[in-house]
Order: C-alpha cells, then structure tokens, then sequence
C-alpha cells in the first residue's frame, strides 16, 4: 500500500464518513495510479478493458497527449486541511469552555487567535492544494470517439476522489464555522444582567476606616499639607471600583469646597475617587506648587486624557474631557483620630454613562 | 648687658605665650560668631559678607529678595527650605530660572561646584533641613519598584521616561541620581508633591529602583525607547502588517493579465 492510500485510509476511519466508505475500495485502486506520478496514467483503471484493449491504448496514449495537471487533489494535503479545520474548530469550541470557566481574558485572545490562525492556513492549504487546478490543451476532435470518451470518464473519476473527500472536508468546515459561531455569540451573556442600583454601591459608608496600601490607618499626622496618598476601606476588596480613594492634604485656608461638604475634610485631608469620570482610568497624578502665585494650583490629574480636578473645590473639573466632578467621599477623624469615611460618596462613581452625566461647569485651567 | 641677653629669651617667651592666648581667644569668639550667624547674616551689613551671601545678592534676590524673605508674584521665600531644597535646585541646574514663573528644568548650571557650595550653605544658615542621607545600596530594587509604581510612575512613567501635567512637563529621569531622587521626594520641587510620608527604607528603595531604570534589563528583548504601551502597540502593528503582507504574497498567485 502507498502512502496515499494508507492516509487516505487514515482520513476515511478519521473522519468516519459514510460517504468516503462508501468510495473507498473505488479510491484505493485509483489512489494507486494518482498518488506517484509513475503510476499517472489514465487508462489504467477499467482493468477489464484495459486487458483487451492493452495493445490499442499504448498506441493511444502515445498520440493524445494526457491533460497537463497543475496541480493533482493531494491527498495528503486534504488530511493537513481536514486536521487544522478540526484543530480549528477544538479551538473555538475552546474559547466558549474558557467563557464559562475562567475569568482569564488571555486564554479567550488566545484560543480565539488561535482557531483563526489554523481556519486561515487550512484556507490557505485548501486553496492551494486541494481543489484540482487544471489547464487542458488538449483539443476535443471526435466526440464519439470511445478513447477521448474514456478519458474524460478517468477525469471524472479523478474528480471523484476529491468529491469523496470533501464531505471530510466540508463536515470539518461546518464544525469550524458552528465553533466560531458559538465563540461569537456565547459573549451575549456578557450584556447582562442589569445593572441596576450596584452602581451606586461602594464598600464605603460612615464609619468605615481608610487604611494605605500595606492596611495601616492614616493618622492625621500621616501627610503634610502638599502630600497625597493612596487610601482602601479597611476589609474591602482593593480591586473593587469604589475601593479607591486618592487621599490629599491642603492647607485648610487652601479649601473652596461647597458649604454642605464643610465638614469632609478634617485636618485639610479630602478624599476622592481614584476612577476618572470621564473614561474610568485611576486618577493618580497629583499636582501640588511649591509657589502657588507663579505655579499652577493643586489638581488631581487622570493619566488617560488628562482630565484635571480640584481637589479644594470638591473634585469640580478644571480641564479635560470629564464631564462632571471627580466624585468625593466626607471624611472625618475616627475616635483613634486616625481617618475614616464620614458617609458614602456625594456622586456615583466610575466613568460616566447615560442617566450620571452632568452638564461640564469648566473653569480654565 | 649680661642681664639683657638673659633677658631676651625671657621676653620672647612671654610674647609668644601672650600671642597663642590671643589667636585661642579670637578662635572662640569666631565660634561664637559662627553659632549665631543667622540672626547676624540675616541683618546684612553687620556680619562680614560670605561668599554665598554674596552670590546669593548677585544672582538670586531679585526674585528670592535681598534677605531671602521671597518676592510677591515672582518667587517663594528661603527661609526655612534648608540646604535640601538648595542643594537640588541648584545642582540640578533648575535654578536659576531665566525669569519668574518659568518651569525649572534641568540645565548645566552656570555655578562652579564651588559656588554651589557656598549657596547652600547660605540657604542653609537661614534654618531648615539638611542636605539628606542616601543609600541605594542598601535599597530593595523589588520594593523600590513597587513604592515607585505608587508614588511616582503616575507622573514620572513606570520606566522614568517622564511626561506632561496639565500645566508643567514631568522630567525624564535618566539623568537623576540617588541623591537628586532622595531630594526630590523630600522637597517636592516645582508642582511636585512632596512625599515626607516616606521613610529612610523606603527612600533608598525607590533611589535603587531609580539607579536601575536608567539601564532597564529588557526580557522582552527590545525596550522601544521605554516609553510605554503607545509605541509598543504601533511597532506590533507595523510588524503584524508586514508579516500580513508576506502571508498574503504566500498565499495568493499573480494574474496574468
């Protein structure tokens, strides 16, 4: 047995097809004379003419030139294309396990990647080598002439063997374009489901202790006036949205905030949400002079778009594409007279959407 | 005669004795002078001028006033800033500014070592804290990097690279070294806040973190000038274009038209 046919048999009990069963002992023998180019020969298959008429199809083939092939159906690269569209499809069928499994948006990228690269090389392989390409020069003279008849029987059976093998191919197709599908469509679940109030819930609420990022409180005496930094609820989650706080301290007389939040900033310490309203990044530039006659003012500062916020005047927007303050959390100082949340934040947090987008007071910078 | 030549000695001896009381007297009276020099420098004419006093009338009262007590609208006053704050602005080049209200940036300083000297330790008799211990040696480069990634990467970029603030351009850090960072984190130069919170560990961490970044080890092979994700994502574009184009030579078969 060639190589071709041993693979051939290989794609047939892969594949499991009805179809390429069906054909195979057909395909066996013509595989033979397809596979090695010694063995191309177009007459060599009906055994029993062949047999009778050998001495007459020498003569023949010498006279009718064979139909030049570009390229012959490969069989090998048929299992290659059947092989990666499978791969391809394991692969999308992948992504739509890891939607439900993990949380890692990396093995989603990659899986996803993944099956489009193996659907666009078995693409490639397909177009290259599977679908017979041919140029025929030869001339049809005769159309009653039992030969000629003959020959283009051969070319039928030879694109036989590559109808046979399509059903592989096609069911390979159809598993990769069902795993994509599902890749595409299993993401829906993400919409929802609504979101409702938990927008406007935080860890914080009065009394609740602002610790740093080691979880040690911040005393009244932590900063100096000029100084920030980075505040948590104390027992919370960081990575929570509300978590957050970037924690500043002025000079008292340095404060303009609005007469209903006097009593938020003990000490001159105002907090504010570390998550931009404008896009959602985390506010983490704080600008502070060292001579405010000549230098520009106090400003927390998004990294992203460079929204600009006050931090004296209640996180109001001093630059940039933020459209409404940077939300504010009242402090106060706890019995210990280290800081702790006097209430929950004055404005929702996080970027901006529909219903929470106030009109933009901009000041110049 | 006789008595005389005796007496020669005699008299030299009591001379250069009374001569030594003389200069140990003068010596503690210099002390004296020195301990409360700045009540005196700060009363100009009374003390003999310093050379850092002098530089300091020459190139920086026009805007810091004559006694560093500062100037309205043009600069803050000195009193109190202390050889910390000296030191880094002028070492740095970042002063003097060519007019008030510039952003001080890093220059060449037009002062000799010498004369930088002599300026902070005027700046420094008129009060305030010294010029501040570093040792990045002793610092951890793994919690340097993650007190830098608090503190200062927000401005400054996680690589130093530096960068821009609504109203003031953030400094590339390369150039800075141990010292320039401990000083920088203590005054808070220019809008910078100042990071007093931190303590002497914590200082020498960030300053080995800072020593580290000027030659970063790049695993990822090429570091694209460092200056973050922007350029990466343009280099992956451009290379995935280029390999997309060779794909599509491959794949694809000329026409013959």
């Amino acid at each position: 047995m060639t190589r071709g046919g041993l693979i051939a048999r290989v794609v047939a009990t892969l594949g499991g097809l009805g179809g390429l069963r069906r054909h195979r002992e057909n395909a066996q023998a013509e595989l033979h004379q397809i596979s090695g180019p010694a063995n191309r020969k177009f007459d060599a298959v009906r055994s029993g003419e062949v047999a009778v008429r050998g001495n007459e199809r020498a003569r023949l083939a010498e006279e009718v030139p064979p139909p030049e092939l570009d390229e012959t159906p490969d069989p090998r690269a048929e299992l290659w294309v059947a092989l990666l569209l499978i791969a391809a499809a394991i692969a999308f069928a992948g992504f739509v396990v890891f939607y439900v499994v993990s949380e890692d948006t990396h093995l989603l990228g990659l899986s996803l990647g993944l099956g489009l690269v193996l659907a666009g090389v078995a693409a490639a392989l397909a177009g290259k080598r599977v679908v017979i390409q041919e140029k025929t020069t030869d001339e049809y003279t005769d159309y009653g002439d039992r030969e000629e008849r003959r020959e283009v029987a051969n070319h039928l059976v030879e694109g036989k063997v590559g109808v046979t093998r399509r059903k592989l191919l096609f069911s390979s197709l159809a598993a990769v374009g069902a795993a994509l599908g599902a890749a595409t469509v299993v993401p829906v679940a993400s919409l929802g489901p609504r979101v409702g109030e938990k927008v406007y819930e935080t860890p914080w609420s009065a009394g609740k202790k602002v610790v740093d990022e080691r979880g040690e409180p911040i005393a009244l005496d932590t900063l100096s006036p000029g100084e920030f930094i980075t505040g948590f609820p104390e027992g919370a989650s960081k990575e929570e949205i509300g978590s957050a706080l970037m924690i500043v301290r002025l000079e008292t007389d340095e404060l303009e905030l609005p007469a209903d939040r006097a009593d938020s900033a003990p000490g001159g310490y105002v907090a504010y949400s570390k998550i931009c309203t404008h896009a959602g990044c985390a506010v983490s530039l704080f600008r502070y002079p060292t001579f405010d006659e000549t230098q520009p003012g106090p400003a927390l500062v998004c990294p992203c778009h460079y929204s600009t916020f006050n931090p004296a005047d209640g996180g109001k927007v001093l630059f940039g594409p933020a459209g409404r303050p940077l939300p504010q959390l009242p402090l106060r100082a706890g019995a210990d007279g280290s800081l702790e949340a006097a209430g929950g934040f004055y404005e929702p947090i996080g970027p901006s959407y529909g219903g929470i987008r106030e009109g933009p007071e901009k000041a110049p910078l | 005669m006789r008595r005389l030549r005796v007496l020669i000695p005699v008299v030299l001896l009591a001379a250069s004795i009374s001569l030594m009381a003389l200069e140990a007297s003068a010596e503690t009276a210099g002390k004296g002078a020195a301990a409360s020099s700045p009540s005196k420098l700060s009363a100009p004419g009374r003390a003999p001028e310093s050379a850092g006093r002098r530089l300091f009338v020459q190139g920086c009262s026009s805007c810091h006033g004559y006694d560093a007590e500062g100037v309205k609208g043009a600069g803050p006053s000195l009193v109190g800033v202390g050889e910390e704050a000296a030191d880094f602005y002028l070492r740095t080049g970042r002063m003097p500014l060519d007019r008030p209200g510039e952003e001080p940036i890093r220059t060449p300083s037009p002062y000799t070592p010498a004369q930088i000297r002599a300026l902070v330790a005027y700046v420094g008799d008129l009060g305030g804290p010294p010029i501040p211990e570093v040792n990045p040696e002793d610092g951890d480069l793994a919690e340097g990097q993650k007190l830098f990634t608090e503190n200062c990467a927000g401005c400054h970029q996680v690589v130093g690279r530096g960068g821009i603030m609504p109203g003031a351009v953030v400094p590339d850090l390369a150039a800075a070294n141990a010292l320039d960072v401990a000083e920088a984190v203590k005054v808070g130069p220019y809008v910078m806040p100042s990071f007093d919170q931190l303590d002497q560990s914590e200082i020498d961490d960030i300053a080995a973190y800072v020593g580290y970044i000027h030659h970063p080890e790049d695993k990822g092979g090429w570091g694209i000038g460092h200056i973050g994700p922007i350029p990466e994502g343009m280099v992956a574009w451009l290379l995935a274009g280029v390999a997309l184009l060779f794909t599509i030579r491959l794949i694809g078969e000329r026409t013959t038209r």
